[in-house]
């Protein structure tokens, strides 16, 4: 290289280097510059030593202000008037009138005010971090030649063969091709129990084989992968803004210069330095622009630890506020695992007939018919010929050359089959008692009727009462089953209002409804067949058990589909929500309480405008933190 | 057009974010609606042309200003 054509750019890629090398020294520049204060009160106190007192003053300043006047040069070579800026001229300021102590002072708390708040800040983050970390970053990678070589996750692509060993990440989603084992799924599902894989499982990225070796193909890579995706929301949602933030940081942005303005006006009008350079350390806006991002990350951290995906500040604040919570039935409030509860039987010929069912049964993927199929269990089964599938009524199908119809009520009576007075009895019992109904006829005659319960989830009564405590006011179910069931359930539960008979669509209708009368609603689904709902409620909340769906077209997901989550949640965001109104209060109120008092008071100087500007700060840090250990009482 | 996420240093000061904004938007070839920095997971994530600039350009910009660069990751749009 030539030095002589390269100069300028070489004495500018130097000073760059001086400032690097100067910020990086912030720490101990900190403490220097405190040691420097404590001398010089000694020596003044101590010894009544003047010079080594403003001596030591001046040393610190000069000290102290390099590192926050590079901030504010760089600051300002890209536009921005920042703290920074205003915190420089003002100690520049203070210098210039002699006044050693505070430009000393200033300094320091400056610096060691900005040192707590990382340190503290880094405590906020550490939930979410902890979940970061948990995604793998290497693999085993089948090379060319057969053998498996170690890579960087990033370096798997899809259709890679990977071995993964016991104790080891699984590092992509894929499919077992040979080899046994049991996962930890906890990362993706929160349920800690091992599940068991082998040839054609899917293993998921970020879960942890316990024990065995399995070889697997790659299927999705890096961000695609499911525990991609929610470590995407989640890294998104700490950093979501809400209309409120996007004021706050709009406000802040013509503040720090709007007090510069202010300042100079002040000095112009008083051409009193002191009072100008103690605006401009007071007008610092500190607190405002960190405490809503230091609720928002916490209350998040919190939830991903406890199951809860929150996407962002929206959410957290119009779940806060909810009114009204709607449910579907199925697989929220049930456990979605319907099964044979009670039976009549209308023949003798008992073994032939359950024959037939289960034969027709087996081959249709309806929850009721798997219930029938496993109620039955291992019987004579016959082929099946001429199967007519009745949309929203069953089957008619021929078996061993019977004409038998399996159905609900609707179909047997289209049938033609005549159902006595004790049939009809003993129907509306099971109904009553929140049955779902499969009536069997052969050749036009009744011969078994079934009653299909879903069971309740275990403990939904207790977190229904929880959200109700939390200020719920209306909690409603609505569901395909029929009125009969869903008011059963409903009356188990003590759930407000019970909606049955309803198809996908009434459910998104009867919500848009409560919305036009101005409540916020929230809909609990399963994330599968109610993604309109979930989708047009203010807060679409998923039973997730880590699907694609409930992911994305939920604002709230809950981990493992458990239930009794639901409760934290609404109680956190509850919390979150309070959490960023208490420190927007302090922030506002600190810089309304200084600048009243600077020209009220006569204690107001720049040293306790920046302590308690530096205190506030941490204030808000702190106050954010209680929500990383918050816990529904 | 290719999406480049820069992971930084923790970012502890609020002003870095407008700081940083300002300076990678200020970047020819940098699309400015698709910039955004994340204080709290301390990422820029933005969009860029890679025939008027490249990622050590943009990762320049950002280290000028004091800020380290850990990692960057750029993809195809």
């Amino acid at each position: 290289m030539n030095p002589e054509s390269n100069k300028g750019i070489d004495t500018q890629e130097g000073d760059a280097m001086v400032q690097r090398y100067i910020l990086s020294k912030k720490n101990q520049i900190t403490l220097i510059n405190g040691v420097l204060i404590i001398l010089a009160f000694i020596s003044k106190i101590g010894f009544e030593n003047i010079v080594v007192f403003n001596g030591a003053l001046i040393i610190a300043s000069l000290l102290g202000v390099a590192p926050i006047a590079i901030q504010a040069y760089q600051a300002l070579k890209v536009k921005v008037v920042s703290i920074d800026v205003l915190v420089t001229i003002a100690v520049l300021g203070a210098f210039l009138i002699n006044n050693y102590e505070e430009s000393a002072i200033v300094t320091f708390l400056f610096l060691f005010g900005a040192y707590l708040e990382q340190r503290t800040l880094n405590q906020t983050r550490s939930a979410i971090k902890e979940l970061t970390e948990m995604a793998p970053e290497s693999a085993l990678k089948q090379k060319e030649n057969g053998e498996f070589a170690e890579v960087e996750v990033d370096e798997v692509d899809i259709g890679d063969i990977l071995l993964v060993k016991t104790g080891a990440k699984v590092p992509v989603d894929g499919t077992v091709l040979t080899g046994e084992g049991h996962v930890n799924e906890a990362s993706i599902t929160g349920e800690s129990v091992p599940v068991s894989k082998k040839k054609g499982s899917q293993v998921y990225a970020g879960t942890i084989l316990e024990n065995g070796t399995i070889q697997i193909v790659a299927d999705r890579v890096g961000e695609d992968t499911t525990f991609g995706k929610i470590i995407e929301l989640v890294e998104e949602a700490q950093d979501s803004k809400s209309e409120a933030e996007r004021f706050i940081d709009r406000f802040s942005k013509y503040y720090t210069p709007a007090v510069l303005v202010f300042a100079t006006l002040v000095w112009l009008v008083s051409q009193d330095i002191e009072l100008a350079i103690t605006i401009l350390v007071l007008g610092c806006p500190g607190a405002l622009v960190i405490g809503v991002p230091v609720s928002n990350v916490a209350g998040i951290g919190n939830g991903a630890r406890n199951g809860v995906l929150l996407k962002g500040s929206e959410v957290i604040q119009s779940f806060s506020k909810v009114d009204v919570i709607a449910f579907d039935k199925t697989g929220t409030l049930t456990v979605g695992n319907p099964k044979v509860a009670d039976t009549k039987i209308y023949t003798t010929n008992v073994d032939e007939v359950l024959g037939y069912l289960a034969s027709m049964e087996s081959e249709s993927d309806h929850p009721l018919a798997k219930a029938v199929v496993e109620y039955i269990g291992d019987t004579k089964l016959s082929t099946v010929e001429n199967t007519d599938v009745v949309k929203g009524g069953g089957i008619v199908a021929y078996v061993d050359g019977h004409r038998v119809a399996v159905g609900n009520v609707a179909l047997i009576e289209k049938e033609n089959v005549h159902l006595d007075e004790k049939a009809r009895a003993d129907i509306a019992g099971f109904e009553q008692k929140g049955n779902s109904l499969v009536l069997t006829a052969v050749d036009g005659e009744l011969k078994v009727l079934m009653g299909i319960r879903d069971q309740i989830r275990p403990g939904v009564k207790e977190n229904l009462q929880k959200l109700k405590a939390l200020g719920v006011k209306r909690l409603i179910i609505l569901s395909g089953d029929n009125q009969g069931t869903v008011d059963l359930v409903a009356r188990e539960l003590g759930l407000n209002e019970a909606y049955g008979n309803m198809l996908p669509e009434d459910k998104s209708a009867f919500v848009a409804e409560l919305q036009a009368k101005g409540k916020i609603v929230a809909f609990v689904g399963d994330g599968v067949n109610d993604s309109p709902s979930l989708a047009l409620a203010d807060i679409g909340i998923a039973m997730g058990g880590g699907t694609d769906v409930a992911l994305e077209t939920s604002d709230i997901v809950l981990m493992n589909s458990d239930f009794s989550r639901l409760p934290h949640a609404l109680g956190l965001t509850k919390a979150t929500a309070l959490n960023m109104l208490q420190n927007i209060v302090i922030a506002v109120g600190v810089v309304l309480v200084l600048l009243a008092s600077v020209f009220l008071s006569e204690w107001m100087n720049m040293s306790i405008g920046m302590l308690a500007h530096e205190a506030s700060i941490l204030v808000v840090i702190l106050n954010g933190m209680r929500l990383l250990g918050y816990k529904l009482r | 057009m290719l999406k480049a996420t820069i992971q930084l240093e923790t970012l502890s000061c609020p002003s870095c974010m407008q700081k940083i904004d300002n300076a990678v938007k200020s970047l020819e070839g940098v699309d400015k609606e698709s910039v955004k920095v994340l204080f709290n997971s301390s990422k820029v994530k933005l969009n860029f042309d890679e025939q008027k600039t490249a990622i050590e350009k943009i990762e320049n910009a950002i280290t000028a200003l004091g800020y380290e660069v850990i990692k960057s990751q750029v993809k195809a749009e």
